[in-house]
């Protein structure tokens, strides 16, 4: 029951993962998103204080005030690289996923990665990015730290860093 | 027409229609999108209204109170019934939960109430603001836990319920090699893609039910039952069945409700079951436990077999029957089958696309993989030298057709089963392992009772009446064949009608049964027709052959239309049979043959091709029958690979109750199916001399595909389906 739900990042109130795949592509990238309020006033939030932890209000999902809507969401300047998104479901297509990974692997070893279906937001720590030189059993161990997994889903601490090693393998290759 | 002796030659050999690969005639209106499906029937009823059904959201319990006062004030709303309206609605033979009436709560989204208003939307909205209150009493769930004290079922011996044949535990202590493993599937949901739905109206004391079900004549029988009507004043019209897979076989609560609110209402009423309810208002297929112990001499022939399945219902449910393939399929003196039945308060376990061979094989084809590989035998050889031509337990009662072996070697040899390597993990293709898997195939050939009606008019054209349905599978079209080639006609000169209760009963559509037997009744009936033109044309009609719409006898030829010039001309028959099915075992056999590649890294299985060889009597459409097995190979994948209701066994429901939470295979699921047909006449089936197809395809699959995975990997999964979680741990280190 428990099997598809989050790992790192979750409360006693809510246990949901973010679903998305392209919010975690945009959190690799460092996107920011563009607002806009019933008054006219305009904000930019980055995408990494857009999604939030549930905490005891898991019901608020994003930085959104009530009336405001997104106009537009900006990338930044390319940051070269291997850009790599690689999607881990049950079957080949139209499933969401067990995990994903989006990556940016330079050619020093050095990079960027960001894992869907694991918390309640695109998961992200910059700490665990120092780390990705000496690989994927390393990244994972600070990425995931703190993990509270249950039974049913702890395959996924597991599958995070086979997945990762997957991805920094085809970056090499 | 009693079928009592082996079919000799009779016209249906001719094969100038049947036995083609042939279109289906039904096949320009499900593509243009006109071929009416249940809740698209506007224009049987004028001002229909729309219901909306209320699911219980206790498991078990009692309903104390049901307050309606805001849904009755609602919008648009025209009436409102509910469970607390009526005691418990009797219930027909095969059903296993109540359907409605009551306050007693049997299982998760029972039906409680309808909403009948002016709109879909409305009436939603109105369902919404119902307010029940429920007296939650403690229920059992979890099938493992209730297994150890589940009790025998099924007692056809002084064993208590066991099944035995020899000695079998003797037998299988002595043996020098043996096997002893436990196996399980989930709780899988049939996931039609129609939804069940009615549209009901009444006329006086008549009701006219226009629905989706696979079995016309139970279905009116049950609705008479259910509603304390005589059944003459039930009627059921279902020409289209948008899939049902054993999930529509019986009477469900959309039928129920649509007459409860129309009658409320004074209107026609509308309704279909919303896809989150189906899951657990419906049946699904039942979880089982098997364990298995095989015993084998080093020559590999089985010396000791038993089969014991845990599954759980309903009180008034059944077991899966998954050890029914045991008795049949692998020689050996010393054999035990039995099955315990749990007592459970899910939803109610039922029929699903070859119940008990679909389970059953899962498992037992795995097992014999697993004493191949003790016994350092290829699975294919293990396969073959304990086939036997005769029912294992009573060696006098031979098969009527057996060619397993024969399917087994064709598929190896057009699979490339020599390229396969027995040490797994062997093969690798960049990221991805590869392997191949092998099972065989097997499911039982049902006889049923089928009626018909023909009627030819003067222009020549035959019209076929019967309550059978197509339920997707091709029926039209090999009606058509059928009575084309017993009239001497072509395809164009036939019309069928089916599904419509006032049409003779037949055989309906479930267990592989449809297509040979409900032809079979067309067969009988087209006998009578053609006696019936021989002796208005004054021929005999012992001799008269009937070709190109021309009836020739002796010298004598006369136009079929002529027969018709004095008015249309009616024949109805049915097929019934003696005892051919106690003298043989009426079986259909199949080698499933899987290529899978698996994800080093992350587990994940794909399958890559599959191949299935059938031999399962006469093709009376090659085309739709393919059709057929390569559908029951796909859902082969989804039992493999992902198909898993997940029970809540806190509150007592199938939490993933939709579709994008139970996931079935999608296209890229399935990148290459082959299969292959030999060609198999059995006499002893039918004037036809076919047999069923359709559930052969999926039964075996499984466990081809836990075969190839296990080539690939090494890592041997007992328990469905095989998902990546359950191998991780054992997959080689990547990092």
């Amino acid at each position: 029951m428990t099997r598809s739900l989050g790992v790192v990042g979750t409360s006693e109130a809510c246990i949901a993962t973010h679903p998305s795949d392209m919010a975690i592509a945009m959190r690799t990238l460092d996107a920011t998103v563009e607002t806009i309020e019933p008054s006219g006033k305009t904000r930019t939030i980055p995408i990494a204080d857009f999604h939030n932890l549930p905490g005891d209000t898991p019901h608020i999902e994003t930085a959104l005030q009530p009336g405001e809507f997104i106009t537009s969401v900006t990338l930044p300047k390319p940051v070269g690289g291997k850009h790599i998104y690689r999607k881990v479901r049950d079957r080949a297509s139209y499933a969401f996923a067990l995990v994903s990974v989006g990556a940016i692997v330079q050619p020093d070893g050095t990079g960027r990665v960001a894992v869907g279906g694991v918390a309640h937001k695109p998961w992200r720590v910059e700490a665990a990015e120092a780390e990705l030189p000496r690989g994927a059993k390393a990244t994972t161990a600070r990425l995931l730290d703190g993990a509270k997994p249950t039974d049913e889903n702890k395959f996924k601490l597991a599958l995070v860093e086979r997945t990762l090693a997957s991805v920094l393998a085809e970056a090499k290759g | 027409m009693k079928f009592e002796t082996p079919a000799t030659n009779n016209p249906i050999d001719q094969l100038k229609v049947v036995g083609r690969a042939t279109d289906r005639i039904d096949g320009k209106f499900k593509t243009t999108g006109t071929a009416p499906y249940a809740y698209e029937r506007h224009d049987v009823a004028a001002n229909q209204a729309y219901g909306y059904v209320l699911g219980s959201a206790i498991a078990k319990g009692r309903i104390e109170k049901i307050d309606l006062a805001a849904a009755k004030a609602a919008p648009g709303v025209l009436a409102i019934v509910t469970t607390l309206d009526m005691p418990r609605l009797a219930k027909g033979p095969m059903n296993g939960a109540y359907l409605f009436g009551g306050a007693e709560i049997q299982h998760y989204h029972q039906a409680i109430a309808v909403v009948v208003a002016e709109t879909f939307e409305l009436a939603r909205a109105a369902t919404s603001l119902i307010r029940v209150q429920y007296d939650r009493a403690h229920g059992k769930f979890d099938l493992k836990g209730e297994a150890r004290s589940a009790p025998l079922v099924g007692a056809d011996s002084k064993e208590g319920g066991e099944h035995r044949v020899g000695e079998f535990e003797k037998a299988f202590s002595a043996a020098p090699v043996t096997l002893d493993q436990t196996y399980s599937t989930p709780d899988e949901s049939h996931a039609a893609m129609e939804p069940h739905a009615t549209i009901a109206w009444w006329n006086g004391d008549q009701v006219t039910l226009w629905t989706s079900n696979q079995m016309i004549a139970w279905g009116k029988r049950d609705v008479a039952k259910a509603l304390g009507l005589s059944p003459q004043n039930v009627r059921l019209d279902s020409p289209y069945v948008g899939g049902g897979f054993g999930g529509k076989l019986f009477l469900r609560a959309d039928a129920v409700l649509a007459a409860l609110g129309s009658r409320a209402a004074g209107r026609p009423v509308k309704l279909a079951m919303a896809r989150p309810v189906i899951a657990n208002n419906t049946t699904h297929r039942p979880a089982t436990i098997q364990r298995i112990r095989i015993g084998a001499g080093k020559d590999g022939k089985i010396t000791a077999i038993a089969h014991e399945s845990t599954s759980g219902n309903l009180p008034d449910g059944d077991p899966e029957t998954a050890v029914d393939q045991t008795k049949l399929l692998y020689a050996g003196a010393n054999r035990l089958t039995s099955m315990r039945l749990a007592m459970l308060d899910l939803p109610e376990g039922n029929a699903m696309r070859a119940p008990g061979e679909a389970p059953g094989m899962m498992a037992l084809e795995i097992a014999i993989d697993e004493v191949a590989e003790k016994l350092g035998m290829d699975p294919v050889q293990l396969r073959i030298v304990n086939d036997t031509q005769t029912d294992p337990e009573k060696p006098d009662r031979r098969f009527s057709q057996r060619q397993l072996i024969e399917c087994l070697k064709i598929g190896a040899k057009k699979f490339g089963w020599d390229r396969r390597n027995a040490k797994p993990g062997s093969i690798t293709d960049g990221r991805w392992l590869v392997g191949m898997g092998v099972a065989a195939g097997f499911r039982n050939n049902l006889l049923m009772k089928s009626g018909a009606r023909v009627r030819l008019d003067v222009k020549g054209i035959v019209t076929v009446e019967t309550d059978m349905t197509d339920i997707g599978t091709g029926t039209y079209t090999i009606i058509a064949q059928t009575a084309a080639e017993m009239m001497g006609l072509g395809l164009d000169q036939v019309r069928v009608k089916l599904g419509d209760s006032d049409f003779p009963a037949s055989a309906g559509s479930g267990g592989q049964w449809g297509a040979n037997n409900s032809t079979a009744g067309v067969y009988a009936a087209c006998a009578k027709l053609r006696d019936a033109v021989a002796q208005k044309l004054g021929f005999n009609s012992v001799d008269a052959t009937f070709s190109d719409g021309v009836v020739k006898s002796g010298n004598k030829t006369a136009r079929l239309a002529d027969a018709a010039r004095d008015g249309v001309l009616v024949a109805e028959d049915f097929i019934e049979y003696g005892d051919l099915a106690k003298t043989y075992q009426q079986s259909t056999f199949a080698g499933h043959f899987v290529e899978v590649a698996v994800d080093r890294f992350t587990g994940e299985s794909r399958v890559r091709r599959m191949l299935a060889v059938c031999a399962a009597g006469r093709m009376l459409n090659p085309k739709s029958a393919r059709s057929q097995v390569i559908g029951a190979m796909t859902m082969g994948v989804g039992a493999a690979l992902m198909e898993e209701l997940a029970v809540d066994k806190r509150h007592g429901f199938f939490v993933n109750h939709d579709l994008a939470g139970y996931e079935v295979p999608v296209h890229a699921d399935i990148p290459h199916q082959e299969v292959i047909f030999l060609d198999e006449t059995d006499p002893i089936s039918s004037p036809m001399k076919a047999k069923g197809v359709g559930e052969l395809g999926l039964c075996g699959v499984g466990a081809a595909i836990a075969n190839a995975v296990y080539n690939a990997t090494g890592v041997r999964v007992r328990d469905y389906p095989i998902t990546l979680d359950k191998m991780l741990d054992q997959m080689p280190e990547v990092a």
